[in-house]
């Protein structure tokens, strides 16, 4: 078997952006269930007096806090964007290169498309990848500040009031609701093709990526951990990588 | 006319008795004692709108005051696209002193609704008003202003709706905008808006505009706006969208006797369920008090009597810009924009789903087949070959 096939462990994703997918998978979770329920409270017939239940009441609740820690963890995401290491840089989330656009066109050819099979070299994600998470984190956002702005008006806490000015924007409460609710279906729709197109890169590459946002490691063959394209921000050629302030590759865990 | 003995204080200068003596300028309260109200109710009166604009127990007595002593302001009402709701609303309110006293008999100078006056003679009687008055008498609109064909969808005795609220409005102390039409469109407004019917906001700028918002307005929110400017002097504190706080501050549903119904998650399914009769909570058959901002679950309607959600209807939203183009009054949310006015938002939602779980499965599928060779190899192999295949290709044809 020829050298280029050994396997070399990469520490990848650490401990913070796993923390942060984790967090955010259940944050994401629990609000689509929770405001599924605010929109479609399932009805029981002849249940007795409202004195006996608060369900309704904890549900909300639930979605509040939820959108609270939603929140919190982003702010966290977007701090290691610029102290972690390169693979959670937010350069990467920006299209700010040719290379970038030109992976794009890559990842398509080959996974997407699958009309060329050479695969894309990438330790991280690809620019594919990181341009759908800066379009979730979009979402995000939209959806935080939405919900904050809903929030607000049974809400004495002074945050919640600092979204006051979004409800005008958005002609009325009720229509706001409606973009707020709509917003949960792009995040069903994400998770669907999402988790799908982890699965794919794991069965058909071998790299372990499922298991890579458990334990941070990928198992990449050293012939592309040492390709040039592989070493940069997603992918760039290593030489022409701006250069990223306190960040290391990390090869081996140190 | 009720005894004397129910006077709290003396008042020896203007009894009803010496009403043909009284000057022309008399004040509120003259002309309330004057119309045969006891002092007890004039009292009641001011208790009770003192208790509707927010003021403390303590400021009541600065209403009774203000009314005591302030000279009528004179109003102008102007009706432009409106179906007249909120001038019934505002007759039709239970207290005698709002509508017969207050407005009807004694402060208006202009309105078409209501003034004996009519054609040359009414046109005559606004001008003199705005002559007479100039910078000090109150702007009243019901109703919106049309835009759309240079505004000949409302016209009035030859001028258009948009020429004489600019006209009344220059020298106006202030501008009262009643209802949904004046303060956002109502239902002449609603997609797709033929006649470009503006609320009143959208066509005046440099005065201030009270929005009073609702389809109609409560007939006491109407009276207790009236008494705020009589007894101040000052526009209300209003909010984001120009209603005053003292009335619009609280959600429907914040006030809503129905509410713990739905904390503990109890819905009225359909009209004619058991829930129904129970007085479960309207929410499910697209009750919009959640985002309605009005007075319906404290003052409630027709002196207190009750409000839609009491009588089993859910809040419609109406005093909400654009509530008409809201949705189905009957339905939570508002039917998906542009995808035709049967779809809602889980329809796409749910065809989105479909789609996307489809092409999953196809791809998924595409997969096994295309990629078979490189499932289970070694990694690199792959590339490695693709590497091979792309110099001999290469090779063979420089060009590529
Ligand atoms: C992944 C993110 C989120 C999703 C998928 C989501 C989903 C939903 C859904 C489906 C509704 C029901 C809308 C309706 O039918 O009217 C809702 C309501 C609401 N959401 Fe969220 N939400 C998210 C984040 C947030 C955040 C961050 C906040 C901020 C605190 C928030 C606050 C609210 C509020 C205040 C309501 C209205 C609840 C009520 O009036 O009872 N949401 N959300
Ligand atoms: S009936 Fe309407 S306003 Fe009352 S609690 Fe239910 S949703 Fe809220
Ligand atoms: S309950 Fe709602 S729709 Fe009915 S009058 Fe009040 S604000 Fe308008």
């Amino acid at each position: 078997m020829n050298a280029s096939h050994d396997y070399q462990r990469v520490y990848v994703w650490q401990l913070p952006v796993r923390l942060f997918h984790q967090i955010n998978a259940l944050c994401i979770t629990v609000l689509c269930v929770t405001g599924w329920l605010i929109s479609h409270p399932p009805g029981f017939l002849n249940a007795g007096e409202a004195s006996s239940g608060y369900w309704f009441g904890t549900n909300r609740f639930i979605h509040f806090a939820a959108g609270y820690v939603l929140l919190a963890n982003f702010l966290v995401r977007i701090y290691w964007s610029f102290v972690g290491n390169k693979y959670s840089n937010w350069r990467n989330f920006l299209p700010l290169t040719m290379a970038q656009i030109r992976q794009c066109r890559d990842v398509l050819l080959v996974d997407i498309l699958q009309v060329r099979s050479k695969p894309v070299h990438a330790l991280g994600h690809n620019a594919v990848a990181y341009f759908t998470y800066a379009g979730t984190g979009l979402l995000t956002v939209f959806q935080i500040v939405s919900g904050f702005a809903l929030y607000a008006p049974t809400s004495r806490a002074w945050f919640p009031r600092l979204f006051t000015w979004v409800t005008p924007l958005f002609g009325s409460e009720q229509n706001l609701r409606l973009f707020h609710y709509d917003a949960m279906w792009l995040f069903i729709l994400f998770v669907v093709v999402h988790v799908y197109l982890v699965v794919y890169h794991d069965y058909v590459e071998g790299h372990g990526v499922l298991s890579s946002i458990i334990g941070g490691w990928k198992f990449m063959e050293k012939r592309t951990v040492a390709a040039p394209d592989a070493t940069g921000i997603s992918g760039l050629p290593a030489r022409k990588a701006p250069a990223v302030p306190g960040t290391k590759t990390h090869p081996t865990r140190p | 006319m009720r005894p004397r003995r129910y006077f709290t204080r003396a008042r020896p200068q203007k009894m009803p008795l010496e009403l043909e003596t009284l000057p022309k300028e008399e004040t509120i309260y003259d002309q309330i004692i004057a119309r045969g109200v006891s002092r007890r109710e004039f009292l009641s009166f001011c208790a009770w709108m003192g208790a509707c604009i927010g003021v403390q127990a303590s400021g009541i007595a600065q209403v009774i005051q203000a009314l005591e002593t302030k000279k009528r302001i004179p109003v102008i009402w102007l009706h432009f696209q409106e179906c007249t709701c909120c001038s019934e609303s505002f007759l039709r309110s239970s207290h005698p002193i709002v509508a017969d006293i207050l407005l009807d008999k004694i402060s208006l100078d202009y309105t078409e609704t209501l003034m004996a006056a009519s054609g040359h003679q009414a046109e005559q009687s606004l001008q003199d008003t705005m002559a007479k008055y100039k910078g000090e008498y109150l702007l009243c609109i019901e109703g919106s202003v049309p835009l759309a064909e240079d505004g000949v969808y409302c016209c009035i005795g030859g001028k258009t709706a948009k020429g004489i609220a600019e006209e009344v409005a220059e020298h106006a102390k202030a501008i009262i905008a009643w209802g949904n039409c004046a303060c956002s469109g109502c239902v002449q407004a609603a997609k797709p808006n033929p006649t470009q019917a503006m609320p009143i906001k959208k066509i005046i700028a440099g005065k201030p505009i009270i929005n009073v918002q609702g389809c109609p307005p409560i007939a006491e929110v109407m009276a207790g706006v009236l008494v705020h400017l009589l007894t101040f002097d000052t526009i209300p504190e209003l909010d984001n969208l120009g209603r005053p706080k003292a009335f619009y501050s609280r959600r429907v549903h914040d006030t809503c006797y129905r509410r713990p119904n739905y904390d503990a998650g109890l819905f009225v399914e359909s009209f004619d369920d058991e829930n129904a009769r129970k007085g479960y909570c309207l929410y499910k058959v697209g009750c919009k008090g959640p985002t309605t901002y009005n007075s319906c679950g404290t003052i409630r309607w027709n002196g207190g009597v009750s409000f839609p959600i009491q009588s089993g209807h859910p809040c419609i939203g109406c005093s909400e810009s654009n509530f008409w183009d809201n949705g189905p009054f009957y339905q939570r949310l508002p039917s998906f924009p542009g995808f035709g006015i049967e779809a809602t938002a889980d329809t796409v939602g749910v065809a989105a789903l479909g789609v996307a779980a489809a092409g999953v499965a196809a791809h998924a599928v595409m997969t096994n087949v295309r990629k078979r060779h490189e499932i289970g190899e070694q990694p690199g192999e792959n590339a490695e070959k693709a590497d091979a295949a792309d110099a001999a290709s290469r090779g063979n044809n420089p060009n590529s």
